[in-house]
């Protein structure tokens, strides 16, 4: 009954708290309102979503996010001196190929966005079949670096969070 | 203890201000298509990033309280950033100009983008209940 009404239990969570984010006070009636959001966003949108994702240990993901958002602040700087201080025919742009293990599509897009995110590296393709991303570096004088960074640092630990 | 937080607003304003400039200086400076994509990256994260912590603590020195809001700007931000991102490197790849130095997949299917092969008619996702 619990699983039919609430098909995505993390995403009703998620919505109870953007709610009080958006009306930015906490009062009875804001609660009302969210918990409503909360149940039917998530049963109007389940046709999309069929399957639920697998999610081991919250606290690690939270710990994910705030390794990420430090790594953004690093790379930010690393990239600005590229950017304003390196002479432009020094820049060694790269495409590497990753090889990934994750399964989970909800992994792969998380790990792909965090790519990106942190400034120097874009996540440009998919191959067909999931297995491969390419991604496109802005300064990469050794490729193979970068990427075994990319499995060690986030794909090691979305597999222990999403599988 | 205003002056001290008027300090900090003005550092945080400054540094995203900063990071904002050397985004677009980097649309101009870098030149390649590509190259030019990683600009942008930087300013919607640590540059919007500060500037809106900025306007998070300004709500505590004008007395509305410290405000939230902008707490779900930076999660929207942090979600679909990626996903423009992700669409334009495409464009890049299907107009065709990096042709021959995209290094090819290893596997069995190409890259998504210039993939032929047909797709499933039903996507096998994992089942519900697993």
């Amino acid at each position: 009954m619990f699983r039919r009404l609430y098909p995505h239990p993390y995403l009703s969570l998620f919505l109870v708290l953007t709610w009080f984010l958006l009306v930015n006070q906490w009062k009875l009636g804001s609660l009302v309102m969210a918990i409503f959001l909360a149940t039917v966003i998530p049963l109007l949108t389940a046709p999309y979503w069929p399957h639920r994702p697998r999610l081991n240990s919250m606290p690690a993901l939270l710990s994910y996010v705030l390794l990420v958002v430090w790594d953004v602040i690093v790379a930010n700087v690393q990239v600005a001196k590229i950017v304003l201080f390196m002479p432009r025919d020094r820049i060694q742009s790269a495409w590497i190929r990753v090889p990934i293990e994750l399964k989970s599509p909800e992994a792969i897009a998380l790990l792909a966005g965090t790519i990106t995110m942190t400034p120097g590296t874009v996540t440009a393709d998919m191959s067909a079949c999931g297995r491969v991303l390419l991604i496109h570096s802005l300064h990469a004088p050794d490729p193979d670096a970068i990427r075994d960074d990319i499995k060690s640092r986030y794909e090691s630990r979305l597999k222990r969070i999403f599988e | 203890m205003t002056f001290a937080l008027d300090i900090i607003l003005s550092i945080l304003l400054v540094v995203g201000g900063l990071f904002g400039l050397t985004g677009s200086y980097g649309l101009i400076r870098l030149k390649d298509r590509m190259q030019r994509l990683h600009a942008p990256t930087k300013a919607s994260t640590v540059g919007l990033g500060t500037a809106l912590l900025a306007s998070m603590f300004h709500g505590l020195m004008i007395g509305t309280g410290f405000s939230w809001q902008e707490v779900l700007v930076m999660i929207f931000i942090f979600v679909t950033a990626p996903i423009t991102a992700n669409y334009l490197s495409k464009v890049h790849l299907q107009s065709r100009h990096y042709d021959g130095q995209t290094p090819a997949t290893g596997v069995s299917r190409d890259w998504a983008t210039f993939d032929q092969q047909p797709e499933d008619p039903e996507p096998r996702l994992p089942s519900r209940d697993s």
